[in-house]
């Protein structure tokens, strides 16, 4: 549909001089044709993500069991029945939502700061040229690079209990624990998460500081050391607060992502997480599943995205007027 | 390995261009030696973190069964490519190589082309809703997953129920579904692509009688290229890697690696060699495509992240 309308004034080329006038786009036509060039994002981007989100919307309110999968329409409405089942904290429910949602506030804050700070740091370290400088930074990307799942299943494989690496070095060869732990379950099973998730987000922390680190005119350290500053004064002077817009976005970016992170508790711990490890993606994805109540799944589903609305208005607010501030 | 070019030697230097007092006979941009240090212990400590379970997986997936099943061991036994033959036979590798590649290239190229669609539109044109579409589009990416697989779960099963169009369990469905995963990152780092290409070369395209898709397909397509590989990369990497909704969307035939890949460790035994060859042989490709790419990416990134 986009092609005919930029073909019309080709197929009048011949007809001569008169025709030289509408060979330019009419004025309808310069209209209209950004609109027909984005029909196609648009509409893929309504039938897979706005609409089953209004829908989802909808489902929340309905007491959408098994029995109604199939023909949905015809579930009965229950009002705000799956949100309260879903925030009354002292039914079962509730509180494994709850502390659902406290494990993964936790996990993602520690995730984000870890992979914010190692991404900057190898960044900052690699700005200047040294020998060995592309090969390390193509190592630094692989993590990134490999698809989650042979990511985590190798990792699967490192935290074994009886033949990983991990037990193997921490036990067998440095003795730093009476007999080999389990890290797959239990307490630990924290930690295994968080080490997974560092290990695979901080390259891309990297990759976007490299990035912005690529727009600091040489010129500002220039000066900078003809005035006297030295490394370290240069780095909290000039490359920190230079990074302050890339780092907005990022951080935003790295939150979403690791607090919707689904692939890799699901591939680290399978179908049913520990409790220590209990992230809210997962947690609606076996309480949906496993129950096939696919109502108050909705329901935990649109508070989530409220949480995340709220959190994500806040900090653009509070990180843009900083920024005004600053410049002022 | 981090040995810095620096200009200045301390001892037979000549008199330094006396326009500024420098303390110290280094020059004053040569980076202190305290920052070497700390330099030379991050990033190999990074490396050795970074590496391990590369190395685990290489290493493993050339071991004998008994060397994985046993205590864990740094040096194999011996060195056999058994794991990638019998990995083709354990479970229907294969088929889904096959369905994966299927997926990844065909939501790829519509992604693309998609993408580079509507970022023309947005970099070339002034139209009334451009904030609301690029704020809209941009904003899906902030959803959490799960909100929308399941009423997209019960959205293809009754597109299909109504119409007869397998989109639940069928390959379609699936290349519908990541073609838009990957369509908003895209569309942004185009537009930042397509921003940098002067815009007197497509004018001068659109002056010389072309039609503004003729422009974007001569002009600011050839010469946004690297962008467009990039986008290219990160489409294929998204589809081949996503675990949730092939794990729901998919049935026995149309299963992908994200998902069929599991299926070794449901096994009774679990050969872990077999796994790390088969991790490793559906890791290759993407790795190697990204990190020939990777330098795309970055140029791509930087052009997007200055707005």
């Amino acid at each position: 549909m986009t092609t005919t309308a930029f073909k019309e004034p080709v197929r009048q080329a011949p007809s001569g001089v008169a025709a030289r006038a509408p060979r330019r786009p009419g004025r309808l036509r310069r209209l209209s044709l950004p609109y027909l060039l984005l029909l196609p994002a648009l509409l893929l981007e309504l039938l897979v993500h706005l609409v089953p989100m209004v829908i989802g919307v909808v489902m929340s309110f309905k007491e959408l069991t098994q029995f109604y999968i199939r023909d949905w329409g015809t579930a009965p409405w229950s009002g705000l029945g799956n949100y309260q089942v879903s925030v009354d904290f002292d039914a079962p429910v509730g509180e494994a939502l709850l502390h659902s949602f406290l494990v993964t506030v936790g996990f993602t804050l520690l995730s984000v700061g870890l992979c914010w700070l190692i991404g900057t740091a190898a960044a900052v370290f690699m700005q200047d040229t040294f020998r060995g400088r592309g090969l390390l930074r193509a190592l630094f990307l692989v993590p990134y690079a490999l698809p989650v799942y042979t990511a985590v299943i190798t990792w699967v494989f490192m935290f074994q209990h009886d033949n990983g690496l991990v037990n193997h070095v921490l036990h067998d060869q440095l003795h730093l624990t009476d007999k080999p732990s389990f890290w797959l379950i239990g307490d630990n099973s924290f930690y295994a998460l968080l080490t997974v998730s560092v290990w695979k987000g901080w390259p891309f922390a990297f990759l976007i500081v490299t990035a912005g680190l690529q727009n600091i005119p040489k010129e500002l350290y220039e000066a900078a050391a003809l005035d006297g500053a030295g490394t370290w004064q240069r780095i909290r002077r000039i490359t920190l607060p230079s990074l302050r817009p890339v780092n907005q976005v990022l951080v935003l970016v790295l939150f979403l992502w690791t607090f919707n992170d689904f692939n890799t508790p699901y591939v680290l711990f399978g179908k049913s997480a520990p409790e220590a490890a209990d992230l809210v993606s997962v947690h609606i994805y076996q309480s949906s599943f496993v129950t096939w109540n696919f109502g108050t799944g909705s329901a935990m589903s649109v508070l989530l995205l409220l949480f995340l609305l709220v959190v994500t208005g806040g900090y653009l607010l509070l990180t843009s007027r900083g920024r005004r501030a600053a410049d002022v | 390995m981090s040995s810095t070019r620096t200009p200045a030697t301390p001892a037979g230097r000549p008199a330094a261009p006396a326009r500024v007092p420098v303390t110290s006979t280094r020059s004053p941009m040569a980076p202190a030696r305290s920052f070497l240090w700390f330099r030379r212990i991050f990033l190999t400590l990074l490396a050795g973190f970074v590496l391990v379970p590369v190395y685990v997986m290489v290493s493993s997936s050339l071991k004998p069964l008994a060397d994985v099943t046993g205590e864990f061991r740094w040096l194999p036994s011996g060195l056999t490519v058994r794991p990638y033959i019998d990995i083709w036979s354990t479970v229907p590798l294969a088929r889904y190589f096959v369905n994966s590649l299927i997926v990844a290239g065909a939501a790829t190229v519509c992604s693309v082309v998609i993408a580079v669609f509507a970022a023309y539109a947005v970099s070339r044109y002034d139209f009334r809703g451009k904030r609301v579409f690029t704020v809209t589009v941009l904003s899906t990416q902030m959803f959490p997953g799960i909100l929308f697989l399941l009423p997209l779960f019960l959205l293809y099963v009754n597109i299909g129920n109504a119409t007869g169009i397998a989109l639940f369990g069928s390959r379609g469905g699936l290349i519908l579904t990541y073609l838009t995963f990957s369509l908003p990152f895209s569309i942004w780092m185009l537009i930042g692509y397509f921003d940098s290409v002067p815009r007197d070369l497509d004018e001068a395209a659109l002056v010389d009688g072309c039609g503004p898709l003729k422009a974007l397909l001569r002009i600011v397509v050839p010469a946004a290229s690297p962008g467009i590989v990039a986008v290219a990369v990160y489409a294929f990497m998204t589809a081949w890697g996503e675990v949730l909704f092939a794990s729901v969307m998919t049935n026995d035939t149309t299963r992908t690696l994200a998902v069929g890949l599991q299926a070794y460790s449901t096994l009774n035994d679990v050969y872990w060699n077999q796994i790390m060859a088969a991790s490793l042989v559906v890791s290759v490709p993407v790795v190697a495509g990204f990190l020939l790419l990777q330098r795309y990416l970055v140029a791509g990134l930087t052009a997007g992240a200055v707005k």
